[in-house]
């Protein structure tokens, strides 16, 4: 019980972010055409690819010769920056072409 | 929990630029999807996320501090090299991949990515639990969930990816759901014998092997759903690889980790549930992969077929340029054969002639929600000719000519007459509302969900075989000289 207490007042902040995130996830996408399904998708994805900072931290406090740590932190970096640039780009490319018809 | 309770208060006390930085982050992900939902901001919104993200992260390069162990120091990241290295060879693959990929191939790559991302969590969990010999147990619990979440998403995403691009096949494995549900509770089991130290000196060998059976739970998860329904699959997979971000946020109280993974977490479930039901499916039919599950039954189950009559395109053309309204019902099979800039040719002929074009769109037309708006958009076909499905079917009745190009599934009567087709109950486009109906197809294969269409073969239907792209160039040529 009390390490229970413990972790909701150490993490009273997070755990608020948490629950407010939820809602605003719901609310900010709750009415969207079906057009923009996709391309909404494309756009979280890349999002999420906001778990590269874990590995970058993760990389940058590796201790010279922990090899473990320094190959698989640099294949997450790798991965992560797929993530972030790839799902960004992509993203734009479908979204380029509704843009096209707005200045007709 | 000590662990980690400090560590935030670190965080604050050391890091307030960084956190400055954070804010700004969380900021523009959440705008950045509120604009990704309207057609005149989206391409903004995913700018000014990616904004945000630059900044969150060479934020956290240059910025972020940790504590020496020892010592009430805080020092800031090293392997600098390596970080950029990484940084640089995500950036060019990535931006090669996404830019040379055809607009067919966009949903595997998004799965692809998606993947990616999963697979990076995977590692951090891995590297986290290596490094920490004596991890508290929150701690423990955060870094087993956002691996076996990370883990899921990858394999999953993978899986996805291959079947898309034709390289997996549908495979229905007998007692899948059984096997799949051992699975689970094995990891459940696994999980809790590794976070409550029940097997001290072996733990870590439990620890990869949660890893193995999550892998083997993600393939086995997506294996029977069907090629159809992947889009909604990897929207799914999509909020899962968001969570397991937001675990990573947990573990280094990183709140733009925290936000940007909550927030796709919880946006994707509910943009899933969104493309469920422009599909009329719920997303527990979707998993149990009826879809795909029933394949064989549905193929059998159709009813013998009649004849089907052909057209010439000579025939074709006349019919058309006589007509008033012509309306054009796109699917895969123009995505295919990239047909879509003759596509629009085709309409200019046809205005020129006075006769009137217009595009019915399936929402779920091609192999994923807005597929063919997108296609089209990109041949500068004017977004006011696109009628979504119920403006489509309103004006069916006054239509004289309905072209139906390498779409199937999506004009399939059945979905409204037979009861017993897997795809009852999927609001379709009405063609044959209107006076004729021209259906253009490479073969008489089957759609994208292997079931019959009756639609082929009933009066008011013709068909014209061949590429959508060569067949319609043809047709521009016919036209021009009736």
């Amino acid at each position: 019980m009390e390490q229970l207490s413990n972790f909701f007042n150490g993490n009273y902040h997070l755990i608020t972010i948490v629950i407010l995130s939820i809602f605003l996830g719901i609310e900010v996408i709750s009415r969207v055409p079906a057009v923009l399904h996709t391309p909404l998708m494309s756009g979280a994805n890349a999002i999420h690819g906001v778990v590269i900072i874990g590995a970058i931290i993760v990389m940058g406090e590796a201790r010279d010769g922990d090899y473990f740590s320094l190959i698989l932190g640099f294949i997450a970096v790798v991965l992560g920056t797929l993530n972030v640039v790839g799902g960004f780009v992509v993203t734009d490319r479908m979204l380029e072409m509704f843009g096209k018809k707005k200045k007709k | 929990m000590e662990q980690i309770i400090e560590q935030y208060k670190d965080f604050l006390n050391t890091n307030s630029v960084l956190l400055l930085a954070y804010l700004i982050g969380s900021i523009t992900f959440i705008l950045g999807l509120k604009m990704l939902s309207h057609p005149e901001t989206a391409r903004k919104g995913n700018l000014i996320a990616a904004g945000g993200m630059i900044l969150s992260i060479f934020g956290t390069i240059f910025l972020y501090k940790h504590k020496v162990e020892g010592s009430g120091d805080f020092a800031g990241l090293g392997n600098y090299i390596w970080i950029f290295a990484g940084l640089i060879i995500g950036t060019v693959l990535g931006t090669f991949a996404a830019k040379k990929v055809q607009m067919t191939a966009m949903p595997e790559m998004v799965s692809l990515f998606n993947g990616m991302g999963g697979a990076c969590a995977m590692l951090i969990s891995m590297i986290e639990y290596h490094n920490d010999l004596a991890p508290e147990m929150g701690k423990l619990v955060i870094i087993v969930l956002g691996m076996i979440i990370g883990t899921v998403s990858f394999a999953g995403s993978m899986i996805a990816w291959g079947k898309l691009n034709g390289r997996i096949k549908d495979k229905t494995i007998p007692g899948g759901q059984a096997i799949n549900f051992i699975l689970f509770a094995g990891i459940i089991i696994l999980a809790i014998m590794v976070v409550g130290g029940f097997a001290p000196g072996s733990s870590h060998i439990l620890f990869y092997g949660i890893t193995a059976l999550a892998a083997l739970y993600g393939i086995l998860f997506v294996m029977p759903i069907g090629g159809a329904d992947m889009p909604v699959v990897i929207s799914l997979l999509n909020s899962f690889t968001g969570v397991a971000a937001a675990f990573g946020g947990f573990l280094y109280s990183n709140p733009v980790m925290l936000t940007g993974g909550i927030l796709v977490g919880s946006a994707g479930t509910i943009l899933t549930i969104l493309m469920c039901k422009a599909m009329n499916r719920s997303l527990k039919n979707v998993l149990i992969g009826s879809f795909g599950g029933q394949k064989a039954g549905a193929a059998s189950g159709a009813k013998e077929q009649g004849n089907y009559k052909e057209i010439s395109l000579n025939d074709t053309a006349v019919l058309m340029a006589y007509a008033q309204k012509v309306m054009i019902i796109p699917g895969y099979g123009l995505a295919v054969a990239q047909a879509q800039h003759t596509c629009h040719e085709l309409e200019k002929v046809l205005n020129e002639k006075g006769v009137e074009v217009v595009y019915g769109i399936h929402p779920v037309a091609g192999r994923m929600p807005g597929h063919m708006n997108v296609l089209l958009a990109e041949a500068d076909v004017p977004y006011e000719k696109l009628l979504e499905m119920e403006d489509a079917n309103d004006q069916m009745a006054g239509t004289n000519v309905v072209l139906i190009l390498g779409a199937n599934d999506v004009v399939n009567p059945a979905a409204k007459e037979d009861p017993s087709s897997p795809i009852y109950g999927m609001p379709i486009l009405e063609v044959e509302k209107a006076e004729h109906v021209i259906v253009n197809k490479r073969s008489m294969k089957p759609g994208y969900a292997g079931i019959e269409n009756e639609l082929f073969f009933r009066p008011k239907t013709s068909m014209l075989f061949g590429d959508a792209k060569k067949v319609l160039q043809a047709l521009i040529t016919e036209l021009k000289s009736v």
